[in-house]
């Protein structure tokens, strides 16, 4: 046999190649068809009516989502006032203080906690507070897209904490700072960009969850008033649309899902942008 | 200053010759260290040291590396508590006091640290200098302005960044950058500054201006500097001090340890004979 | 000095040692807050399972094993079981990994073993965004896009190819375990490749040279030399893409058809576990109509809990021995 490597082998070898290739090619093909899509089914519903009136019946012409609008910003702002302190604070904790067998038992049950299918998570909202308070709530919606919230808060925070060098903490320490302060102004400050757009991926991932809201926010044609009502949200709106038989509010069911997209897309491009560029401050 | 009560105050205890071994020098004793005894896990990082500090004078500790020199250092100021795992046994007095038994931040204020590698917090110049004084508790705008021009100006770094003290740190070059960080040390007034090989990574010029400031500010403040640089110690210290595997060899005056060491090994370490 | 008096003043003061002053310097608070912050995790977790194992008692106490072996579910005659919910999942997702394992472990072996390092960086990126596309706009996709597309073509196709094969017969109704599938294997596809291509570009290069250095292709290197190096870790994404797609609920839901019934072609609607729960959960009445739901939420949080688990084992497994 010759060193030349024969023909059969080349061809395998180009042809199984190029296969990888076309695999590549598909997935990332895939998200050109979903903005495509979307762009061109989402712009063509999109009026300024969208954002700026309630849901009508179908039939009716003119009818918006601004409710929903309204609504998601409130959960997600509930879920964000829930989720971020809690999960940063215990992140705060993993890096700072904890010892290594209390450490690797919260990391695990934070894992654990990621793994939970939203839609369990949704039986807990309506456990924890949509049953004792006899009422879908905002809030019940906000504690259940929270409690989501809070795994990817402790791991961006303990793996930002972490990739601060030491060497802060001890000139920190060294000029008297307590262990706190000298967390909370130096440590915390040196990772902050890196917090930030961890927490603002947080915020992405959650902002298109539908299964915890569907029995937890419920859902709502009119205003909700206060925190202690149905709500409606963008997600749960698209859900209900995109199921009901008239073809109008399917044209608003592409037009919301173009703009949650869009809302999540651009949150997510961002913050990972600010993490691929790296803290432009003096981290060594 | 009044005396603070302590649970574990013990008696003023000015240092006399007779009060330890050898290593003792007569004169007004900043520190004094007595049996220090230092454990990372189950090693023993330091044998039973003893020495005297001396007051507004330059003490040099030199020594191979991994001699013990900067762990020692850093039981001056308790850095070493931060790390897991760590214990230490023996009397170490500030003034008299027993320094192990006191608030760790109260220790740190008044003694203070440069590192090995500078280490400016992602701030401004400004507030790194000021970071000392705000997170003890002095925030009033002229003090705090009045101090970092001050503490800027005794580390030499003053006439260079007055222009852009709201830049960042960041910025300065790697010799600034060492010379901010004592600048940082020094706004909290420590009675005892420790350096731990501050000029190991910075080129001569930068070495030298560091050499010259502390000349300076010996006057108002103890040093204390740890340097694998037998030319710096000579050029700079007052007393010097050898370390080798843990243990204090010797300690003197540093004409003394380069010209004329009492014992064998330091001979050969200074000499430059040695392993 | 004025002022440098002042500053010793200040600094010089030997801090309280009483209670209230640590507690002033905030030390303790800090502690305590960061603390009980990490504890509460543990409480939710905890929460979680009382309430989904104490809610779920009434169905366990009346079917006991039963309830997930039979397959009639009828809330009028509050009779329950589970079969056709977990045959459901088992079905879409087999079909979703079926597709979405060569697909994604053949991109990722594209990226880590081929692509210059800037291009296989710029295309993870976008491959790992399908991840972050909210699930409501894969169903609305799903229904809209897919479907149709799948009755126009993939049905006629798999017909005349395959159509002896029972999992391949009768009406086609659009809403599909088949339809469900293909757009689970969408979903879970970013997962498999960027494990997989973490764990590729892991393997050593000098595993790599050696075998180009003895004369073998470059696929010939990838395929008996890299592809068993990464094995564990790629089946470890297999089971993370596995873990996601059981669990995925709105995409699901809105293409499977919400069938309760037990079919062998994949033409035939379907139904799933999370499905139910999402479609029911909310109209529920009588106490054992919701604790059979809930009970299934239980079983979809254990099976999760336990495929992550050994996701996360096999995926730290290669990158350790790699480290």
């Amino acid at each position: 046999m010759t060193m030349e490597i024969s023909l059969r082998r080349r061809v395998v070898n180009v042809l199984m190649l190029s296969l990888s290739g076309l695999c590549t090619v598909l997935a990332v093909s895939v998200l050109f068809f979903i903005l495509g899509y979307l762009l061109v089914h989402g712009v063509r519903s999109l009026s300024f009516a969208f954002f700026t009136h309630l849901p009508k019946p179908s039939g009716e012409t003119g009818g918006g989502m601004a409710n929903a609008i309204v609504g998601s910003g409130k959960v997600l702002l509930l879920a964000v006032l829930i989720g971020v302190p809690l999960g940063f604070l215990a992140g705060v904790f993993l890096a700072e203080y904890s010892n290594k067998a209390f450490a690797s038992l919260i990391r695990y049950t934070v894992d654990l906690l990621n793994g939970v299918p939203s839609i369990v998570i949704g039986i807990v909202g309506y456990a924890l507070v949509v049953l004792p308070m006899k009422h879908f709530s905002a809030l019940a919606g906000g504690v259940a897209l929270g409690i989501m919230m809070i795994p990817i808060a402790v791991r961006t925070t303990e793996e930002f904490l972490r990739s601060v060098p030491n060497s802060l903490r001890e000139g920190a320490m060294a000029l008297g700072a307590t262990k706190a302060k000298t967390i909370f102004t130096v440590v915390v400050p040196a990772a902050i960009s890196g917090l930030i757009s961890g927490m603002m991926l947080n915020l992405a991932r959650v902002a298109g969850e539908t299964a915890p809201l569907l029995f937890t926010a419920l859902g709502n044609m009119f205003w909700s008033k206060g925190w202690l009502q149905p709500i409606a949200t963008l997600p749960v709106m698209i859900y209900n649309y995109a199921l009901a038989p008239q073809e109008d509010l399917h044209q608003q069911a592409w037009a919301a899902g173009f703009v949650l997209l869009t809302l999540v897309l651009v949150i997510n491009i961002t913050a990972r942008l600010i993490i691929a560029r790296g803290p432009s401050s003096s981290r060594r | 200053m009044t005396t603070p009560e302590q649970p574990i105050v013990k008696e003023r205890a000015p240092a006399r010759a007779s009060d330890s071994d050898t290593n003792t020098l007569p004169s007004t004793s900043k520190l004094n260290a007595k049996n220090i005894n230092f454990f990372y896990g189950s090693f023993q990082a330091l044998h039973d040291i003893s020495m005297d500090i001396q007051s507004n004078k330059i003490t040099s500790f030199i020594g191979p590396s991994g001699c013990g020199k900067s762990t020692f250092l850093r039981t001056m100021n308790r850095m070493n508590e931060a790390l897991r795992n760590t214990r230490v046994e023996g009397d170490l007095l500030l003034d008299g006091e027993n320094l192990l038994g006191m608030d760790v931040t109260y220790v740190r204020r008044r003694v203070g640290m440069v590192f090995q590698k500078s280490n400016p917090f992602p701030k401004s110049i400004f507030d790194n200098v000021a970071y000392g004084l705000r997170v003890n508790g002095i925030t009033k705008k002229s003090i705090v302005e009045e101090s970092v021009e001050k503490s800027l100006t005794r580390a030499a770094l003053w006439t260079e960044v007055k222009d852009k003290l709201h830049k960042p740190a960041s910025a300065l070059s790697g010799g600034q950058q060492q010379r901010l960080c004592i600048a940082r040390a020094l706004a909290v007034e420590p009675e005892v500054l420790l350096l731990d090989e501050p000029c190991s990574a910075l080129d001569p010029i930068a070495t030298l201006k560091i050499e010259e400031l502390l000349f300076q500010i010996k006057d108002m403040t103890t040093i204390v500097i740890v340097t694998h640089n037998m030319q710096q110690a000579a050029r700079l210290a007052d007393y010097t001090g050898f370390f080798l595997l843990g243990k204090l060899i010797e300690f003197d005056d540093t004409r003394k340890i380069f010209q004329n060491p009492n014992k064998k090994e330091t001979e050969d370490y200074v000499t430059g004979r040695f392993g | 000095m004025a002022s440098s008096s002042y500053i010793t003043d200040i600094l010089r003061r030997p801090p309280e040692r009483t209670f209230l002053g640590r507690l002033k310097a905030g030390d303790e608070i800090s502690y305590l807050t960061t603390l009980a912050c990490a504890a509460s995790i543990l409480l939710i977790v905890g929460l979680i399972v009382a309430e989904l194992w104490t809610k779920s008692q009434p169905t366990v106490q009346t079917f006991g094993w039963k309830f997930l072996s039979t397959s009639t579910w009828n809330p009028n005659s509050d009779q329950y079981g589970a079969l056709p919910f977990i045959y459901g999942t088992c079905v879409t997702s087999a079909v979703a990994l079926i597709i979405s394992i060569p697909l994604g472990v053949g991109a990722a072996i594209f990226l880590a073993e081929m692509a210059p390092p800037r291009l296989s960086n710029m295309l993870t990126f976008l491959i790992e965004l399908l991840a972050a596309v909210p699930s409501v706009i894969y169903g609305l996709l799903g229904i809209f896009i897919l479907v149709p597309l799948i009755r126009e073509y993939l049905v006629p196709a798999l017909r005349n190819t395959f159509g002896y094969l029972p999992i391949f017969e009768g009406p086609f109704y659009g809403v599909s375990m088949l339809s469900a599938g293909l757009v689970l294997a969408v979903m879970v596809v970013p997962f498999i490749v960027s494990v997989s291509r973490e764990v590729l570009l892991a393997v050593p290069t000098d595993q790599r040279e050696a075998a180009l250095a003895l004369g073998a292709t470059k696929w010939e290197t990838t395929w008996d030399i890299v592809l068993p190096n990464a094995s564990t870790g790629i089946l470890g994404s297999v089971f993370l893409a596995l873990a996601r797609a059981l669990g995925e609920t709105m995409a699901v839901t809105m293409v499977i058809g919400n069938t309760p019934k037990i079919a062998a072609s994949l033409f035939a609607p379907g139904y799933s576990i999370a499905a139910v729960i999402a479609n029911e959960f909310a109209e529920a009445n009588g106490k054992l109509y919701i604790s059979s739901l809930i009970f299934l939420g239980l079983v979809l949080f254990g099976l999760t809990i336990v495929i992550n688990a050994v996701a996360r084992i096999l995926i730290l497994m290669t990158t350790r021995k790699a480290a």
